[in-house]
């Protein structure tokens, strides 16, 4: 087949195996046979990988690797994996299987996308999976690459995030370059994250490469979702395609793993507790994984008129229900479900930073005696070294599984299990949670009132002339990060998945840049409208990823909560000059050294111009605000990032 | 608890702040030692931090507060915070107006 055509032929066959059956690329008589036989388990290389193995190299097309290069077979294994896109940045470790998918696979599923930065190339697919519902493919030098990627798959890690990290590595001291290339190759680059990876693998050969490749994508994709890594030897890539072992090369089909749904018994015992509980009352983190979690959390909440907390890792639940309820809503329960939280222990305990000796000091948000039901998947993949397991709980009914999954057995199981006695005391159970509803939806307003036309601008009147300027939207906020006294999640009525995604996972600050270009990348592919509240020392973490949105016209409204500090630092070093009994050095700033972003101020605004970003500010201002963020909206509906430096309230 | 309770007693203690209270003394000192950090500069409060103002706590109540603090704010001695500040801090607060009721402002009554 001549590479154009094959090439074609790629798309369509890419395009058609994006989640389920994988259709192999068959020749037109063999289509016909195949549409009613089950499909095969494994696929055939394309013709190009196929000719290799077939003829002698003087056949080919003539090259100096006297063959088809390695690589080329692996970019045909991504390509049957439906990945669209590959964020990275450039480095020689990996420069034949890059060489492979510009040239090669045409730049197409994926398409390479110019990072400054790794650890933006990995946070933009961390976004882009929060939209997408689908994995992206980073590559990375496999040493000093990683290295700074390393953050980034740890933020994945704790959030629950696929991603599929690949690391060049020129494992063959013998034939390696010397010098910088030795300096940037290791025995086992997977060490670096394997305490915060699902799962990692050195392939050594092709055939080993097209089943790790998969595996990784399976591996990945199976809840609890994570980042996986990949460490692909510089020999491998660049050395021509030849059998293995006399057998042709060959792609594993992916089939997706179904995820684990909670056991029958464990699964009947928490709808009886929470079918006769007198306050049953729901929290939810990371619990809709898509879409449907969201309606299956509602069916159930309504089920019972159990009011629900929705942490916020997600949208798990809509903020404009009744039955949607603050944090605070834990202390008069009686049964408690935690769905997906990553901190159990958190919502029925608190820690006061002030104890006795500088020691904090717990206390129970809860009566004694409530019970408590979990149903996390991250039981399942629970590691030694980093904490992100958090303190252990005492939990009455416990399952190791995943909630989404589980929820359609126990929604049946809850209303199998109410008494018909408790039906009259289930709805006026409703009608005080409506109450309690209305009330907090006015209290909320009337806090946001507070400061309204303060200079700098308060964060609540950011939050709302943000909402008014694109609430005839289909709108997204692809992140939100620094502190904004959670104004979004408050005021913004946040009822589909898409309208909030939640944070970074392990709190590594940097997250939220990379991560709203990610989501925003996502967005613009289904026509969406993306919101990014961006804060001033998240931004400078990595700003380079401005340019990498402007490069590859990724829009989005970036509104800076500009408070010019680092604010959550800024407590903890004068709460210890608090213990010691001194006063904090401020150094001339407005908080102690080391804490603050000011004199010289950063101009934001300038510095996204210069990367290819429309920009307005410093707004210190409320009433400049609206006509800015207006003016803003129109640029990126027509397919321009914009961003509004706004000097804000602390928090 | 112990310390709540010596908070309490406190309260018949301590002074009423000195008449000359002086309000932008007070939001110099609320810059100057950190309060609006979490705040905010008009006492409006956050996630970080509890509403301090229109209507702040009586004196009295503030005073012993800020003083022997068990809660998430750290409590700050007279070497790092004056009484003179404090008293200035509590009358710049006093003088912030109340907010508007929400309904009369668009944004947050749609």
């Amino acid at each position: 087949m001549a590479r154009k055509d094959r090439r074609r032929f790629l798309t369509g066959f890419v395009a058609a195996s994006a989640a389920t059956a994988i259709t192999p690329p068959l020749a037109r008589g063999q289509e016909e046979v195949a549409q009613n036989t089950r499909p095969p388990s494994a696929l055939p290389p394309g013709a190009h990988t196929a000719a290799a193995e077939t003829q002698t190299p003087g056949e080919l097309a003539p090259n100096r690797i006297g063959g088809v290069p390695g690589s080329d077979f692996m970019v045909d294994v991504i390509k049957t994996l439906g990945i669209k896109y590959c964020p990275a940045n450039c480095a020689s470790s990996y420069r034949g299987i890059h060489e492979s998918l510009i040239n090669y696979g045409g730049n197409k599923m994926p398409e390479f996308l110019t990072c400054m930065h790794e650890e933006s190339a990995v946070a933009m697919g961390h976004g882009y999976f929060k939209i997408s519902g689908k994995p992206l493919m980073t590559l990375c030098h496999g040493t000093v690459g990683l290295q700074h990627a390393s953050m980034a798959i740890y933020n994945a890690w704790c959030d629950r995030v696929p991603m599929i990290v690949v690391g060049g590595n020129d494992l063959d001291a013998a034939t390696r370059p010397p010098s910088v290339p030795t300096f940037h190759a290791a025995q086992d680059i997977n060490a670096l994250v394997r305490d915060f990876t699902k799962w990692d693998d050195t392939p050594v050969s092709l055939q080993h490469f097209a089943q790790s490749m998969v595996r990784a994508y399976k591996i990945a994709m199976t809840p609890p979702y994570g980042p996986v890594m990949i460490s692909l030897d510089a020999g491998l890539q660049q050395e021509p395609v030849k059998t293995h072992g006399g057998d042709k090369l060959y792609i594993p089909r992916y089939v997706p793993t179904a995820p684990p749904a909670g056991d029958g018994g464990a699964v009947k015992e928490a709808a009886k507790l929470l079918a006769e509980a007198q306050n049953p009352v729901i929290v939810a983190d990371r619990m809709a994984r898509t879409p449907n979690g969201l309606k299956l959390l509602v069916q159930l909440a309504e089920a019972l008129q159990a009011r629900v907390v929705d942490q916020g890792s997600r949208t798990n639940f809509p903020r404009t229900h009744y039955l949607s309820a603050p944090p605070s809503a834990v202390s008069g329960a009686d049964v408690i479900m935690g769905l997906e939280l990553a901190d159990f222990w958190n919502v029925v305990n608190s820690w006061t930073d002030n104890g006795e000796h500088g020691v904090g000091r717990n206390s129970s948000r809860i009566k004694q005696g409530t019970k408590l039901i979990s149903i996390n998947a991250s039981d399942l993949i629970t590691k030694s070294n980093y904490q992100d397991f958090q303190r252990f709980q005492v939990i009455d009914v416990q399952m190791a599984a995943d909630a989404e999954a589980t929820l359609p057995a126990l929604i049946e199981a809850v209303k199998s299990a109410i008494p018909a006695a408790k039906r009259s005391a289930i709805t006026q159970r409703g009608e005080a949670a409506k109450k309690a509803h209305a009330d907090d939806h006015a209290r909320t307003r009337q806090a946001a009132a507070l400061a309204w036309d303060a200079s700098p601008i308060s964060t609540a009147r950011l939050c709302m002339e943000t909402y008014n300027a694109v609430k005839g939207l289909d709108w997204s906020i692809v992140s939100q990060s620094g502190n904004v006294s959670n104004w979004l999640t408050r005021l913004w009525p946040i009822e589909q998945h898409h309208h909030w995604l939640g944070r970074s996972g392990g709190y590594g600050v940097g997250y939220g840049a990379p991560a709203s270009v990610g989501a925003a990348l996502a967005n613009r592919d289904l026509g969406r409208f993306s919101v990014n509240i961006q804060a001033d020392g998240d931004l400078m973490y990595a700003p380079g990823v401005l340019w990498t949105a402007a490069k590859h016209k990724i829009p989005q409204l970036a509104v800076m909560h500009n408070n010019r500090g680092y604010h959550q630092e800024v407590m903890h070093v004068q709460r210890l000059a608090n213990f010691r009994s001194r006063a904090s050095n401020y150094g001339g700033d407005l908080g102690p050294v080391g804490t603050r972003i000011e004199n010289p101020d950063i101009e934001y605004h300038k510095l996204a111009e210069s990367m290819g970003w429309w920009a307005r500010g410093p707004i210190k201002e409320a009433s400049q605000l609206a006509s800015a963020l207006r003016e803003a909206v129109k640029v990126v509906q027509s397919g321009t990032p914009a961003l509004v430096n706004v000097w804000t309230q602390p928090r | 608890m112990r310390l709540r309770l010596i908070a309490f007693t406190l309260i018949g203690l301590v002074a009423a702040p000195a008449l000359a209270a002086d309000a932008a003394k007070g939001k110099s000192a609320f810059m100057k030692n950190g309060c609006w950090q979490c705040h905010g500069e008009l006492g409006q409060g956050g996630a970080a931090g509890k509403t301090l103002a229109p209507k702040p706590m009586p004196f009295e109540a503030f005073n012993v507060f800020v003083r022997n603090s068990n809660g998430q704010m750290p409590p700050y001695p007279k070497e790092i915070l004056s009484d003179a500040d404090l008293a200035d801090i509590h009358a710049y607060l006093q003088s912030i107006p109340a907010a508007k009721d929400y309904k009369s402002i668009p944004l947050l009554s749609q």
